[in-house]
């Protein structure tokens, strides 16, 4: 936004993020994504009167270390609380969750946008259980409850961020923290990472917070980009034109892309929060705490700066490599297969991301393994094939898998610098081009070139280049 | 306190005359708790719990749920696998 502006912004997510559990948060049914409709449940996560709920270990430890990340307080008493509602994702009619003790406090997410960092503050995280997925039909709705009790976290930020732009930045920052983290698989197609967006706007002049209107569910951060592009105006327009905002929850249409508010309900917001009695209090001692602490993974701007320092890697290559994990992974495993460093950074975001962006794959859906590249890379280093010939195999790797030596050998893609081969190809180029010979003689250097194209030709790319150009030169200037 | 409208958030019907009854009750019992009120607690530490029991956890390990007929034994109505309810409303 421009400076000229004179209204100010102020944006706060709620982002509720699925951790990477193996079982739910109370139960051991399993956290998956994708089963049959309720045969991922039990009485407990179904809500049946009298089933007890049991604290997954791995979802405090998991919110800790994401608090840990962000650079949150984690509190050393926790408790969990319930929070009444009726509706038909949650049949005990209330969901557990933490009110006023939550395991993290503070925090922040450092975000850049149009080069300009700034710092979003965190404040506060919590843990609770996810909630059943609604189904509508025409004239009823169904229910689907392998979702309820997945372990959610969710990372409510201070109204600090002021654009659309930034909270995009944010969504961003904190998806690639976590999953380098590993605490979630941040796959936003399966619904890992939602939010609740609460906006205002108020005059430059005015210090205190403009009323606020809340746009609930959103599942993409384009999503999140367009409906605040348009509340934003929307709110402003209304403040221009003398009206009031109304407090409300809104919408967003993704289709006509406008906000619209929701039948406003009576009490929606007395949740009446009181303390869960069947679960107990969450104590985490200072030892426990630093314990997570020394497990925490690499995060992204550490390993930029190692990937520079000890790959010897361009920045460039460093920040399009980190981006995504997966990718800097199978970066890094390829150099363990024994590639080198460049090559490898070359190969990677050069035909590894062509063709994972083409078919709008993830890495793991791609059949070439670390290995395979490396494998490619060496038949290349040694001679043993030539370019085109290791884009044909890492195609072939790329889709089907397979060992990079015996794709050569099966397509007879092998590179041909046996002399005298060269020699027969060369010298037939030669007779056959009378001209090209005559123009090169004559100070012409692009005829080189062509003779050089029908002496590949003639091989069927299985020359070795470099070999050819020698063998020309030494006929033509001999 | 209005006894209708802690029915409504607990989705009760109560008659006018249940809605008299209960009014009084009620207050009874909000009188009582803040009788407690009075009571001097500096220095007691507020609880959430009566017992000190802390750190109750499970592993996480997963098995599989229940068998899905038996899940949907109790659905007064289910389709496609789903417990089917009246079209929920925004
Ligand atoms: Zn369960």
């Amino acid at each position: 936004m421009s400076g000229a502006n004179p209204y100010k912004v102020s944006i706060g997510l709620e982002t509720h993020v699925q951790l990477k559990t193996r079982s739910k948060i109370w139960c051991a049914c399993p956290n998956t994504f994708g089963s049959d409709p309720n045969t991922d449940v039990c009485p407990i996560c179904l809500g049946y009167p009298g089933s007890m709920p049991v604290l997954n270990a791995e979802a405090v430890k998991l919110t800790v270390m994401a608090g840990l990340l962000l650079g949150c307080r984690i509190n050393h008493y926790s408790k969990f609380d319930r929070k009444s509602y009726f509706y038909p994702d949650m049949p005990k009619n209330y969901q557990i969750s933490q009110y006023d003790q939550p395991l993290c406090t503070g925090g922040s997410v450092p975000i850049e946008v149009d080069g300009k960092p700034k710092v979003i503050r965190i404040h506060r995280i919590h843990l609770e259980e996810d909630v059943a997925k609604n189904n509508h039909f025409e004239t009823a709705s169904g229910v689907d409850f392998n979702r309820a009790g997945t372990p959610l976290m969710e990372i409510v930020s201070e109204p600090d961020i002021a654009s659309a732009d930034e909270a995009f930045a944010f969504l961003q920052a904190l998806k690639q923290m976590l999953v380098y983290g590993g605490i979630t698989d941040g796959n936003l197609e399966q619904g890992n990472i939602r939010c609740d967006i609460n906006c205002s706007v108020r005059p430059d002049t005015q210090t205190t917070l403009g009323t606020k209107t809340e746009i609930k569910n959103m599942n993409t951060f384009k999503g999140v980009h367009r409906s605040l592009t348009y509340e934003i105006k929307r709110q402003i327009e209304v403040c221009e034109q003398g009206g009031k905002i109304m407090q409300e929850t809104r919408r967003w249409d993704d289709a006509r892309g406008v906000t619209t508010a929701m039948r406003s309900k009576e009490y929606a917001h007395d949740y009446r929060y009181f303390p869960e009695p069947d679960l107990m209090p969450v104590v985490l001692d200072d030892a426990q705490i630093d314990e997570w602490r020394t497990a925490l993974p690499e995060m992204p701007q550490a390993r930029r700066t190692r990937f520079i320092t000890d790959f010897g890697l361009p920045a460039y290559d460093a920040d399009v490599l980190v981006a995504d994990k997966p990718i800097a992974d199978f970066f890094e495993a390829t150099l363990a297969a024994g590639a080198s460093p460049k090559a490898a950074s070359n190969w990677v975001m050069t035909e590894l991301l062509r063709m994972l962006g083409e078919q709008e794959w993830s890495v793991s859906e791609a059949r070439i393994t670390p290995t395979m590249l490396a494998d490619i890379l060496r038949l290349l280093d040694e001679g043993k094939i030539n370019n085109p010939a290791a884009k044909t195999i890492f195609s072939v790797c790329f889709t089907e898998g397979g060992d990079p030596r015996a794709i050569m050998e099966a397509r007879g893609l092998a590179q041909v610098s046996d002399e005298g081969a060269l020699d027969r190809w060369v010298q037939a180029a030669i007779t056959a081009n009378p001209k090209s010979v005559a123009d090169y003689q004559a100070g012409k250097k692009a005829a080189l070139q062509f003779l050089m194209g029908q002496v590949m030709r003639a091989s069927q790319g299985k020359a070795n280049p470099p070999k050819v150009m020698q063998a020309l030169k030494a006929q033509l200037d001999g | 306190m209005d006894v209708r409208d802690v029915a409504h958030l607990a989705r009760m019907h109560i008659t006018a005359e249940e809605a008299t009854l209960f009014q009084s009750q009620l207050e009874h019992i909000l009188d009582h708790v803040r009788d407690l009120g009075e009571l001097d607690l500096d220095g007691v530490e507020p609880t959430a719990h009566a017992v000190a029991v802390q750190n109750v956890f499970r592993v996480d390990e997963a098995r599989p749920g229940l068998p899905h007929a038996q899940v949907m034994a109790n659905a007064p109505q289910a389709r496609n696998g789903l417990f089917m309810v009246p079209r929920i409303l925004e």
